[in-house]
Formats: structure tokens, sequence, C-alpha cells
């Protein structure tokens, strides 16, 4: 898998706090979903978050990338409140599958494209940088094949990895998932799990997906979570022993 | 064939060829957005504007352009207000507007005739004020869907991507929203209100059946709309038919016509 399009300029420092949620507070119509909530995501950790349903999982990630406010408290992205982060290109987020519309005729290369638009392309054309990009990225989740057919017309597995693509296409720091593997066979899900896990190894990128999987959850995260804060239970795992922070090299050897 | 050389024929055309441009342009995104009825409603509110105008002396388009824009940013404040009943908020508006334009109508009784060329649509009628705020309208609309056009597409396939790589994503829905206005005002004296949200969607309904990619839809969609409203136009100065009737009619036959195309693909 050649993800080499991933790699970005070495960090000096390794443990960097890339998420941090402060007291974070949310109510949906009086009732309190989130209360004080205090998680800290570092470098490069891979955090699953997981929770029934109505815990605040998708609230919280509308909240991190600013959809919703916190009633109170702070969130703030690689040490920037979030009323003043303006580096979105640094954030990759996979919505939940149910988000667009099946019927809108656009492509894969259209859609994973516009990953890479944002508050300073604009006005700027689509240029033979941004298409080696997006065919980069889909090379790297090896759907290249698939880059002229229309996003609807693919099987879930197909759109998932797609959605993943134009997450990764501006090469990102953070990649946010909401229920990646849900609606897909099991077979996919695993195949879905390898590529993600080779990414965490692989490359600078912080992880923090919600998940029900709880294979994934075990089998990669542990089964304890790290952290819980009301029904949100986080796993964390980090890429690497703290003490190792100086072996940043992520070239990926001979695997694969 | 003399009717080309008249003057009235010729506007008609110029404003038809214009119109057939923006309606589809911004009705690709409209429709996408299941917001495809919203141009029946800013027509009907268009319509009591109009109405206002006549009442009170004042350019009649002009009017109906100004109502039709207080309209669509009522659309979006209630839109916000009963979230998850988009429709709501247009059924609202459309019936205040039908109401307000009803209201108008009975209050000016002698201007019924002239009420019915915005109703039905008579391009004949088009003067050179008309064809400016046309021109002005389709300048201002190709020029901000072309610029802006992969924020838009990202905008409007998923709206919160569009939030989370910080697009300005208020601004781009009050600019949409105010061009549908724009673009519905400037039509109604064409196809008529009762008429123009059909060249809005009809175009991208055809379109939408047979487009490979987004790109590919928004050229299709103007295609369609271009060939309807200039073959449109001359068969029913030919034939002396309702000329705003006779392109939508056309439409819908080009719609159809997909529908057999695409059964013939796929066999």
């Amino acid at each position: 898998m050649d993800t080499s399009f991933l790699n970005q300029a070495e960090r000096v420092l390794c443990h960097d706090p890339i998420i941090s949620l402060e007291d974070v507070c949310f109510s949906y119509e009086g009732m309190k979903v989130i209360e004080r909530l205090n998680f800290v995501a570092r470098e490069r950790d891979f955090v699953g978050l997981a929770g029934s349903n109505g815990a605040g999982k998708t609230t919280l990630l509308k909240m991190l990338v600013g959809l919703l406010k916190p009633e109170s408290g702070q969130i703030k992205l690689f040490g920037t409140p979030l009323a003043a982060f303006r580096d979105w290109q640094r954030v990759g987020y996979v919505p939940q599958k149910s988000n667009f519309n099946p019927l809108f005729p656009a492509t894969v290369s259209e859609v994973v494209t516009s990953g890479l638009y944002n508050r300073s392309t604009i006005f700027k054309r689509v240029g033979a940088a941004e298409k080696r990009k997006c065919s980069a990225a889909l090379e790297a989740l090896d759907i290249s094949a698939l880059a002229g057919r229309k996003i609807g017309q693919l099987s879930g597995g197909q759109q998932q990895r797609a959605f993943l693509a134009r997450a990764l296409v501006g090469s990102p720091e953070l990649l946010i998932l909401d229920e990646p593997t849900v609606g897909v066979d099991v077979e996919t899900q695993d195949s879905f799990v390898r590529l993600l896990t080779h990414l965490h190894q692989h490359h600078h990128l912080t992880f923090l997906i919600v998940t029900h999987d709880r294979e994934m959850l075990a089998s990669f995260l542990g089964s304890e979570p790290a952290q819980t804060a009301g029904r949100l239970k986080f796993y964390v795992k980090h890429s690497h022993a703290p003490e190792d922070c100086e072996v940043a090299e992520l070239s990926h050897g001979g695997d694969e | 064939m003399d009717i080309f050389l008249d003057p009235f024929f010729q506007r008609a055309l110029v404003g038809g060829v214009l119109i057939g441009v923006t309606a589809p342009l911004i009705g690709i995104f409209l429709v996408l957005r299941r917001l495809s009825m919203i141009g029946d409603t800013l027509s009907h509110v268009s319509i009591a504007g109009v109405a206002l105008g006549m009442l009170v002396g004042v350019y009649p388009l002009g009017m109906g352009l100004v109502f039709a824009l207080a309209a669509s940013f009522a659309i979006e404040k209630l839109r916000k207000e009963y979230k998850t009943y988009a429709e709501l908020s247009i059924a609202i508006i459309m019936s205040a507007g039908i109401a307000l334009a009803t209201l108008f109508f009975s209050l000016g009784r002698g201007f019924n005739i002239s009420v019915s060329g915005y109703l039905f649509g008579n391009i004949y009628t088009l003067d050179r004020l008309d064809l400016l705020l046309v021109g002005i309208v389709t300048a201002v609309t190709v020029l901000f869907v072309s610029c802006n056009f992969k924020e838009m597409f990202l905008l409007f396939f998923d709206e919160e991507a569009a939030a989370v790589s910080g697009l300005p994503i208020r601004f781009y829905n009050v600019a949409v929203t105010m061009l549908t206005a724009l673009v519905i005002s400037a039509a109604i004296k064409i196809v008529g209100a009762l008429l123009v949200s059909s060249l809005v969607t009809i175009p991208v309904a055809a379109s939408l059946r047979l487009a490979k990619s987004f790109k590919h839809s928004v050229i299709l969609a103007v295609l369609f709309s271009e060939l309807a409203v200039v073959f449109g136009l001359v068969l029913a100065a030919w034939f002396n038919l309702a000329p705003g009737a006779t392109v939508v009619l056309l439409l819908i036959a080009f719609l159809l016509l997909t529908f057999l195309v695409k059964r013939n693909l796929r066999v």
C-alpha cells in the first residue's frame, strides 16, 4: 500500500495534545447529555469512543468539528481553542454513512477531491497537483478502478473507502470517524479495521473513532476503557511507549 | 419568417436564453437539497409583490423581486425553526404569498389583465428594463456559481463535511437563497409564476437520469433547458401557441425521452 502522500514534516514534540476537552457540558432540550467532560487525546493516539445510544458520542464529535457549540467548558484542537481554530485542513472527518443523498450524481473522484476544498482554496482552480493527490488517495485505498463511478452506485464498503479517501486526501493529522463500520459486512469491516490500524502504525495520524465494533475495541484497543465519563467510554491506544518519542521513523520498512 | 425579425420576439428569445442558463444552474442545487418546491413558493410570493407594485405604481418585477428576497429569508429562518420539517416552511410562505396576492388583486380590480401576464407568462411583453434585470440576474448567478462551484458541490453533497473544512456555510446558504429569489422573480415574466418552478426542476430531473458526474449533470441540465427554450419559443411563434407552456411541455417531452433512452441503453 502506497500511502507516502500522507507523510508530513517531522514534529519536534511527540505528545502534544491534539484534542483537549475541559469541563465540557452539553444539554439537548434541557436534558444533560454531556456533563463536565475532561479528556485529552495526544499525538498519534488511537481513541475508540463507545457508549449506548444517546450517550452523546455523535454530539461530542459534532462539538469537536464545530457543528455544535458546547454549553460550557472549552474544546481545543492542536492546542488552539475551537473558536480561534482555522487549520481545518489538519482535520479529516468521515461522518455517518447516512449523511449523503445516494442519488447525488457525484463520481468517486469528485467526492475525494472535495476533501481538498477549504477556506483557503476558495476561488482557486483544481489543478494538476489536486488531481495527483486525489489519485494517490484512491490508490492508497485501493479504489482507483472506481474513480469514475457514481458514489451512490457503490457498495457500502466501497463508499466507506471513498469517504476515508476524501478525509485523507488533504493529509490531515487528526482523523475523526463516526461509526465507520456500520452497515457493512464482517469481512469488509475487518479489512477496514486493518486499513485503519495500518494507517495508525505508519503515519502521523491521531484517530478518534465512534464505534460499536466490540471486536475492534477488544482486540486492538484493549478490553478496558482508559476513561469513562457518564455513559461515554474512551478506549485509547498509543502507537508507541512514551519513552520512544525519538523513534519517529514512520517508514513502511518492508511491510506490504 | 417575419416574426424572427420582430423586436418583441428577439427580446423574448434573448430573455429566454438567459433564463434558460440560470434556472437549471440554480435548480440543480435546489433539487439536490430536496427543495424543488421552493420555486413555486417564491414565484407566488413574487406575484404578490408584482400586484403591490401595480397597485402603488412601482416597477412590478422589481417589487416582485423584493418580495421574493424577503420570502427566501423567511423560509431560511423557518427552516431553522422547524429543523426537520423543511417543507413546512415552504408551505407556510406559499400560503402567505397567495393570500397576499389575492388581497392585492381584489384591491386593484382594474389591472387583472396585466397580472395574468405574470401568472401565465407573457414573454412578448418583455421590455428593455425587464431584459436588463434578467441580464443582471444571469450575470450575477453565472459568476457566483462558476467562482464557487467546488465549494457549492461540497456544501450540497455533504453540508457537515463542508462545515468541517471551514467553509463559510452560512454565507453560501444565504447567497444561494438570494440567488434563487433573483432567478425566480426574473423568470416569472417569461414562463409565468405558475410554471417557473418547471424551468428550475425539469431540466435537472432529466439530466440526473443521464449524468455521469456532477459537472456532467450541470452541463446537461443547462443544455436541456436551452433546447427547450429556443425550440419552444420558435414553435410557439410559428403556431401561435402560449410560449411558456410550449417550453414547459417540451421539457416534459425531453424528460420522457430520457426514460426511453435510459431503458434502451440498459438493455
